[in-house]
C-alpha cells in the first residue's frame, strides 16, 4: 500500500481563528452565557468544546460551564464495529434543564454520532434548546441531522477521511485531508 | 483494534492479563452510569438475556439484572425451583431449548463445576458464568479486583490473602487466578480440613493461622463459611472457627499495617467476621456491591458486542475522527 | 467344522514360551498342531496369516455387559460382538446387571444368553452379597454349579470388612477368587475424579489415592488371615502396587489387573470437563501411570482388563458430576496396549499377549491362554502393523463412550477364533 496523500485544511493558526469565529457566533446564538451549556463529543470535541470556551472568557469575562459526553454506550452498531474497549468520560455540568446546550464535535459526517448524542443528553435532563457546533463538516449525511455553527465545510469523498489533531492529544493543532492510498 | 473477551466469560483461568484489565477499565464509565438520574444506557436495547439459576442466589443475580437493565438488555429470569430443571430436563436439553429460542446471552448459576463452559460449549449464545459449583465466579473476582484497585490504586505488588472455606469456595479460585494475573502475591489461610490439595502449586502461599496471614497481608478477603460445613464434619463448631479463624477487631489490631477488608456476602456475623471489623472504616463491603453492577455491565457490554469476526469485517476505513 | 489352518504367522504362545514363524492348525474346535510346514487337511479354510502375530485368545477378566436390566446400552450378543472384534475370545461378566447377578438362575441366564450369541464364552462373575448390598452372602455354591468363576460386587467396595473376610473364607470351598473393587466408601463421597491439583483447579470433588489404597491393605490383610484368594480389581494407583508387591513377596494369593486407560492416561484427561474421561478408579498421576506399567511388566499387576463399561450414547453429554463413570473399552484395549506399551518400549510382544491371554486365564483359572495342542482352539490373529484411528461410530459396542476416539493407534485384531470357529470378522462391517 502506497503512503495516503495527505492535504492541510487547516493548519495551526487557521485552526486558532476559526475557533475564535465559532465562539463569537456561539455566543450570538445563545443570546450571551447566562444559559450557555458547552457540551464536548469525547474524545476531540471536549478538547475543541474546552478551547470554545476559553474564547468565550477572554471574549466576555464569563466562565462557561462545560461537559464532555461519551456516546459509546448509545451508538446503534455495535454489532459491526464491536465494543470500543475504552469508553470516555461523561461528565454534564448539573442540571440541564432550561439550558442552550451548544454540542461541539471535531468533524460532522453521517450525523450518527450527534443523534446519539442526542438521545444521551435527553436522559440528563430537558435543555431549552440544543444547538451543533463542528469544526469540520465533511458532508454526506446519513440523517436529518445540520449544524448551527461550522468551522470549515469541506466536501470530502467517502473513500477520504479528515484527520482533527489537537495540541492537548496529540501535540500540534492540524486538520487534514486524508486519501487513502492506492494498494 | 477490538480487543475481545471471546464468546463466553467462564472463569479467570482462561482470560489474560489484558483482557482482565480492559474488563476494569471498562468498569470504570458504567460506575458513572449508576450514578446518573436515568441509570440506563442503550448499549444492548434489544437483546435479550436469560439469567438461568440452578442454585438461589439473591444478590448475584439482582446484581447481573441491574446490570442488565442499566444497559437495556430484555432479561428473563429461570430459577431452578419450579422449572422443568427440577422435573428432569438435563442440562443438555436445556442449553437446546435455550438456542430454540434465538436468546443472544445467558447468565448461568450452577452447583456443577463446568457448567458454564458446557452451557458455552454447545450454544451459540455468549454464556457467563454467575459462578458453576466449586470452579469459578470470574465476576465476583472481578468485582474484587475492581475494588482492590480503587481502595490501593494498583493490584500488582500487594499481598492479598483470602480466609476460610478455600476447598469448596469458587470465589477463591477465580480470585487467586485474577490476583495472579495482575501481578498480586495470593495467600490462604484456613483449616487444613477446608484446603483443597496441591493448592501451593497455583503459586499461593499458605498460611495456617490466621495471625500470620493477618500479620502478612495488604488486603483479606473473608470468604463466606457456608454453614452446612460443620453437619459435613469439616470444623467441629461455629464457635470454634470464630476463636481460631475469626478476623476480629484485636487480631487487625496488632497487625502491622491497616488491612483492607473484603468479603463477597453474604455475611455471618460472629462466625468468620467480627461485627465491629465488617462495619469499620477499612471495610469495603458495600463499595464491592457497588463495583459489581459495573463490573457486570463491563464484561456483558465486551461479550455483546465482542464477535470478532463481524469487528474485523466492519474495521473498514479507520474511523477516526469521522465516526 | 472345517479345519482352519493359519499359515505362516509369528506364533505367539506365553504358555511355552513360544515365540517364531509357524503354522498353526486347528481342527475339531481344538489346537490340533502348532509347527513349521503343516500340510492342509482335506477342505480346510487356509489363511495366509504372515506378518500377523497368532496368539491364544485374548481374555478380558472385567467387563459389563449390562444384560439383563439395561439391554438398550449393551447386550451379552452387543457386548460378545465388540470382544470378538477386540480380539477376546472370551471375558468374565461382572454382576452388577438389574436384577443383579447374585443367584444360580442369573448366572444360568448369562451362560444361556452368551451361548445363544454364539461369539466370545462368557465366564459370569456371581455377587458377593444378595443384591450387592454388602448384607448377605450370596449362594455361592450354586452360582458356581450354573456356571459363575468368582464373585464380586463390583461397581461397589465391599464396604464391611467381616463381609470381605466372610466371602474370603466361602469362596476357598468352590476353589474361586473374591474380586474386589476397591474403594473406601467415606473417602470417595461424592467424587468424580482423582484428588489432586486438577481436580482443585477444576473445582470437582478428587478421590484420594489412599482411598483405595485403605481397600487393597485390608483385602490383602484379610486375603493373609482367611488364606483366601482376592483379585484386585482395576488397580489405579502406585501405592496400590507397592502393597500388592510387598503381599506377593509374602505369598498372599492376590492378583491384580489394570485397565489400558489407567496405563495411559492421567487426570490431565478430565480438563474442560471432558466427561469420556471420567472413570472410577479415577485417572491418576504420572508417576502412578509409570508404576503400574512397571507393576505390570514384573508381574506384580498380572493382567490387563478392559473394565468394558457401556452408556447410553447420551449419557456422557452432561456437567461432569452428573455423568456416569466408565469407558466402553473392549474394542479399543489391544490397540491402545499395544500402541502404548509394546510400541512404546514398556513390554514386548511376548510379555502384551501373556497379560491379555495366559496371565488373566491363570489368574482367575480359567482355559484358555495357550496353543498347546489339544487345547480349546481359541485363537487370535493380530494385525500388529494395522495403523487405525479410533472412530466410536464404528464401534460393534452399543456405546460409544471412549476417551480415544480420534486416536490413532497401532495393532488389531484380525480374525477372532472361539473353539475352532471363527467369530471375527462376521456379520457387518468388517475390521479386518
Amino acid at each position: 500500500m502506497s503512503r495516503p496523500e495527505r492535504t492541510t485544511i487547516l493548519d495551526a493558526r487557521a485552526l486558532s481563528r476559526a475557533l475564535q469565529r465559532m465562539a463569537v457566533e456561539v455566543l450570538e446564538l445563545a443570546h450571551g452565557t447566562e444559559q450557555l451549556v458547552l457540551i464536548g463529543i469525547q474524545r476531540r470535541g471536549v478538547e475543541l468544546a474546552e478551547r470554545i470556551a476559553k474564547q468565550i472568557e477572554t471574549n466576555e469575562g464569563v466562565v462557561v460551564p462545560r461537559g464532555a459526553l461519551d456516546i459509546t454506550l448509545y451508538r446503534d452498531d455495535l454489532q459491526t464495529v464491536g465494543p470500543k474497549p475504552v469508553i470516555g468520560e461523561t461528565r454534564i455540568p448539573g442540571d440541564l434543564t432550561g439550558k442552550h446546550v451548544v454540542i461541539v464535535d471535531d468533524v460532522l459526517y453521517t450525523g450518527r454520532t450527534v443523534r446519539a448524542a442526542l438521545d444521551e443528553l435527553a436522559d440528563f435532563g430537558r435543555p431549552e434548546r440544543i444547538s451543533l457546533c463542528v469544526l469540520v463538516d465533511r458532508g454526506g449525511r446519513e440523517l436529518p441531522i445540520q449544524p448551527d455553527i461550522v468551522g470549515k465545510q469541506v466536501k470530502v469523498n467517502s473513500g477520504e477521511r479528515v484527520d482533527v489533531l489537537v495540541e492537548e492529544i496529540d501535540g500540534k493543532d492540524l486538520v487534514e485531508l486524508v486519501a487513502r492510498g492506492r494498494s | 483494534m477490538t480487543a475481545v473477551l471471546g464468546k463466553d466469560l467462564v472463569g479467570l483461568e482462561y482470560l489474560s492479563p489484558d483482557q482482565i484489565r480492559l474488563i476494569l477499565d471498562t468498569a470504570e464509565p458504567f460506575k458513572e452510569v449508576s450514578e446518573r438520574p436515568i441509570k440506563k444506557v442503550p448499549a444492548l436495547r434489544g437483546k435479550t438475556i436469560v439469567n438461568l439459576f440452578f442454585e438461589a442466589s439473591t444478590r448475584t443475580r439482582i446484581s447481573f439484572e441491574f446490570a442488565e437493565k442499566r444497559l437495556s438488555a430484555d432479561t428473563v429470569n429461570v430459577a431452578a425451583s419450579g422449572s422443568a430443571v427440577q422435573k428432569g430436563e438435563t442440562l443438555v436439553d436445556t442449553a437446546k431449548n435455550l438456542e430454540a429460542m434465538r436468546i443472544d446471552m445467558v447468565v448461568i448459576r450452577h452447583p456443577s463445576s463446568g457448567a458454564a463452559q458446557f452451557l458455552g460449549d454447545r450454544i451459540r449464545s455468549n454464556v457467563v458464568s454467575a459462578g458453576d459449583g466449586k470452579h469459578e465466579h470470574p465476576t465476583q473476582a472481578l468485582l474484587d479486583l475492581l475494588t482492590i484497585r480503587d481502595t490501593h490504586g494498583r493490584i500488582a505488588g500487594l499481598k492479598v490473602c483470602l480466609v476460610g472455606d478455600i476447598l469448596h469456595s469458587r470465589v477463591a479460585r477465580s480470585n487467586i487466578w485474577g490476583l495472579l494475573k495482575l501481578g498480586a502475591e495470593v495467600g490462604v489461610c484456613g483449616p487444613a480440613t477446608l484446603m483443597p490439595r496441591g493448592i501451593e502449586e497455583l503459586g499461593v502461599c499458605r498460611f495456617r493461622r490466621i495471625e500470620e496471614a493477618i500479620e502478612w497481608a495488604d488486603v483479606l478477603n473473608v470468604l463466606r463459611l457456608q454453614l452446612e460445613r460443620m453437619e459435613r464434619g469439616f470444623i467441629p463448631s461455629l464457635r470454634e472457627y470464630y476463636r481460631v479463624f475469626g478476623v476480629t477487631q484485636e487480631r487487625l489490631e496488632r497487625a502491622p499495617r491497616q488491612l483492607t477488608i473484603m468479603h463477597p456476602g453474604p455475611m455471618n456475623r460472629g462466625v468468620e467476621i467480627d461485627s465491629r471489623v465488617a462495619d469499620g472504616s477499612h471495610s469495603v463491603i458495600l463499595a464491592q456491591v457497588t463495583n459489581g453492577v459495573a463490573v457486570r455491565m463491563a464484561a456483558l457490554y465486551l461479550l455483546a458486542g465482542g464477535r470478532p469476526e463481524l469487528a474485523d469485517a466492519a474495521k473498514g476505513p479507520a474511523g477516526g475522527a469521522n465516526e | 467344522m472345517r479345519p482352519l489352518l493359519l499359515q505362516g504367522g509369528r506364533v505367539i504362545d506365553p504358555s511355552r514360551s513360544l515365540d517364531q514363524t509357524m503354522d498353526v492348525l486347528i481342527q475339531d474346535g481344538k489346537i490340533a498342531a502348532v509347527g513349521t510346514g503343516l500340510g492342509s487337511p482335506d477342505g480346510a479354510d487356509v489363511r495366509d496369516v504372515r506378518g500377523k502375530v497368532v496368539a491364544p485368545g485374548l481374555l478380558d477378566v472385567h467387563v459389563h455387559l449390562r444384560e439383563p436390566g439395561n439391554e438398550d446400552v449393551e447386550t451379552i450378543a452387543s457386548g460378545t460382538r465388540a470382544a470378538a472384534a477386540g480380539g477376546f475370545t472370551a471375558v468374565c461378566a461382572m454382576p452388577n446387571t438389574d436384577p443383579v447377578t447374585d443367584n444360580q438362575a442369573a448366572v444360568g441366564f448369562i451362560v444361556r444368553q452368551a451361548a445363544r450369541a454364539g461369539l466370545t464364552r462368557v465366564y459370569p462373575i456371581g455377587a458377593i452379597s444378595v443384591g450387592q448390598k454388602g448384607e448377605q452372602l450370596s449362594e455361592f455354591g450354586e452360582m458356581v454349579g450354573a456356571g459363575a468363576v468368582a464373585v464380586s460386587d463390583d461397581g461397589k467396595p465391599v464396604a464391611s470388612s467381616h463381609m470381605m473376610r466372610t466371602a474370603l473364607e466361602y469362596a476357598q470351598t468352590f476353589g474361586i477368587p473374591v474380586a474386589d473393587h476397591c474403594e473406601e466408601p467415606t473417602l470417595a463421597a461424592g467424587g468424580v475424579m482423582h484428588e489432586g491439583l486438577v481436580a482443585t483447579r477444576l473445582g470437582l470433588k478428587g478421590i484420594p489415592a489412599a482411598a483405595e489404597e485403605i481397600m487393597v491393605g485390608r483385602d490383602i490383610l484379610l486375603a493373609e488371615l482367611t488364606g483366601g484368594h482376592v483379585h484386585l480389581c482395576h488397580m489405579s494407583t502406585r501405592g496400590s502396587v507397592e502393597l500388592i508387591r510387598r503381599a506377593k513377596e509374602r505369598g498372599v494369593r492376590v492378583t491384580a489387573e489394570v485397565t489400558p486407560h489407567h496405563l495411559t492416561l492421567t487426570d490431565l484427561a478430565c480438563e474442560g470437563y471432558d466427561t469420556q474421561a471420567k472413570m472410577n478408579p479415577p485417572l491418576r498421576e504420572a508417576a502412578d501411570v509409570a508404576a503400574l506399567r512397571a507393576a505390570l511388566k514384573d508381574g506384580v499387576i498380572d493382567c490387563i482388563a478392559s473394565d468394558h463399561a457401556p452408556h447410553a450414547y447420551d449419557a456422557k453429554e452432561a456437567a461432569f458430576d452428573d455423568a456416569p463413570f466408565g469407558v466402553a473399552g473392549l474394542e479399543t484395549a489391544f490397540g491402545v496396549a499395544w500402541t502404548e506399551l509394546v510400541e512404546g518400549g514398556v513390554l514386548t510382544a511376548a510379555e502384551l499377549i501373556a497379560r491379555m491371554s495366559t496371565a488373566p486365564a491363570a489368574a482367575l483359572r480359567l482355559p484358555g491362554g495357550s496353543l498347546k495342542p489339544g487345547a480349546p482352539a481359541d485363537v487370535v490373529v493380530l494385525d500388529v502393523t494395522a495403523r487405525w484411528t479410533v472412530d466410536p461410530v464404528t464401534f460393534f459396542s452399543k456405546s460409544r463412550n471412549t476417551p480415544f476416539a480420534g486416536r490413532t493407534l497401532t495393532g488389531r485384531a484380525a480374525l477372532t477364533v472361539v473353539g475352532g470357529t471363527v467369530v471375527h470378522p462376521g456379520e457387518g462391517p468388517s475390521a479386518a
